[in-house]
């Protein structure tokens, strides 16, 4: 067990990495997968074609495949950026289409007498979408958004598979020093569970606080 | 903010004029014919036995129902098709429906200045001002931070008209609006629509609560079966309805 605290060091930095990870790609999934759901409720055909193209293109490629190529394919096609923000931008495309699905669920709750009554008080629709169809939907889907999160917090420790020093790949290293795997990695795993048990009670609290009563 | 019938810009003319229209939803003609000019300050009741097209005639006014043909001018201007010129349109006209449809998200402050702010960009401090003032108005400013789903019927209802006058219309529309309420909360509301009409607020009131066409119209519409079948002041209709239809709808409604 000494070695566990003798890396406390490295494992809480690559800790750090994980939520950096989490937090920056789980904030731009959000943001992102909102608009693409406005594209794709919006009435302009080419704007909702690509929302539906982006979203179909982004569920159906493994996630590894995807870092890979912009680890290694991007730079030779002369993009290089370091490799954490390579990971958050990836991540973020990513959870964006998932983050959209969660939200487009959260559309249909939304009362179609309310989006008569904004068109009767003159709304545009661009202004229908901001200030009624979007944050009812939001409230709606705050539950499935927190478990795209959960998954995206898991998802992080893929980072490590292209070099990105995060708890997995801590891990990983610490192991091959210590080769103590179930120890190490009983540990990883119960850090990612009190990640995943934080982010579920706050989506809980969040969902209870913002709840649309009718 | 009671008269916000603004300078006339035609005084004599009407400030809505229903030429000729026609209205089918697929096979089903439910609009036929509608000939109705409607005078600055006028209050017109509609009613009519349900399935006759008034609450379809009322939504056609401001464009929520789009009318297969004839037209339909406000103010000396055709509805124009969706799109911007449609929504300043819009915001001029108020509309109250009969299930109320305030913002749920929202507190009844927000949703009474959310569209001046919006819409008419009055600066948000100076919204809520007009939006409080509003709120006491029709008797619940005691509610502005309460959310909708708190409120009883005929509170949601008086936040709605509040909703609908915050944008200073010169036309107001109501589509049956105590139909959805409890018996005991119909008065709170008719009350506030009636201090509204003596006010001299130009209104079309889709109704049918007999006792206030008779109190508050100017001007009865009977309609069945799609058409305009009376169109004369509230005693005419309710003493002397010239029409065989009229006078069936009435001894119906009036029998209990």
């Amino acid at each position: 067990m000494d070695f566990l605290a003798a890396s406390a060091g490295p494992i809480a930095e690559a800790l750090g990495t994980t939520i950096l990870l989490a937090v920056a790609a789980g904030i731009g999934s959000i943001v992102l997968g909102t608009l693409i759901t406005a594209a794709r409720i919006s009435p302009v055909p080419v704007l909702r074609w690509a929302a539906f193209g982006y979203v179909q293109f982004f569920v159906n490629v493994p996630l590894l495949v995807l870092l890979v190529l912009a680890v290694f394919a991007l730079p030779d096609a002369g993009f290089l950026l370091p490799l954490t923000p390579t990971a958050i931008i990836v991540l973020t495309l990513y959870e964006a289409a998932y983050v959209a699905e969660a939200v487009r669920s959260g559309v249909n709750t939304v009362g179609k007498g309310e989006i008569e009554a904004s068109r009767a008080l003159g709304f545009t629709l661009g202004q229908t979408l901001r200030v009624l169809v979007i944050p009812q939907s939001l409230r709606a889907a705050i539950q499935p958004i927190g478990n795209v999160m959960i998954a995206l917090t898991m998802n992080t420790a893929l980072a490590a598979a292209v070099g990105v020093v995060e708890l997995t790949s801590a891990a990983n290293k610490l192991n091959l020093v210590e080769a103590q795997p179930i120890l190490i990695f009983t540990a990883a795993g119960l850090i990612y569970m009190a990640l995943a048990l934080a982010i579920g009670l706050t989506a809980g609290r969040l969902e209870k606080k913002l709840r649309i009563r009718r | 903010m009671t008269s916000s019938t603004s300078p006339a810009q035609h005084p004599a003319s009407p400030l809505v004029s229903v030429a000729q229209v026609q209205k089918h939803f697929g096979a089903h003609h439910v609009l036929k014919d509608i000939d109705l000019e409607i005078a600055r300050g006028e209050v017109v009741v509609i009613v009519g036995p349900s399935g006759s097209g008034k609450s379809t005639l009322c939504r056609c006014l401001n464009r929520l129902e789009t009318i297969t043909s004839g037209t339909i001018t406000i103010d000396g201007v055709p509805l124009p098709a969706e799109g911007r010129a449609l929504a300043d349109l819009r915001a001029e006209v108020g509309m109250v429906f009969q299930s109320f449809n305030l913002f749920a998200h929202r507190t009844i402050l927000d949703n009474v200045a959310l569209a001046p702010h919006i819409v008419s960009k009055v600066p948000l401090k100076q919204a809520r001002a007009e939006a409080v003032a509003l709120l006491e108005r029709v008797g619940i400013a005691d509610k502005a931070e309460r959310f909708p789903g708190e409120l009883s019927g005929g509170q949601q209802q008086r936040a709605a008209i509040a909703r609908a006058l915050a944008m200073k219309p010169k036309l107001m529309l109501f589509d049956e609006p105590t139909s959805a309420l409890d018996p005991e909360m119909v008065s709170e509301v008719l009350d506030v629509i009636t201090s509204l009409a003596d006010d001299g607020m130009t209104m079309v009131v889709v109704t049918h609560e007999m006792g206030f066409a008779r109190r508050a119209a100017d001007r009865v519409i009977f309609m069945d079966d799609g058409r305009v079948v009376e169109d004369t002041t509230p005693d005419e209709f309710f003493d002397n309805a010239r029409s065989d239809r009229a006078r069936a709808f009435l001894s119906k409604i009036l029998a209990h």
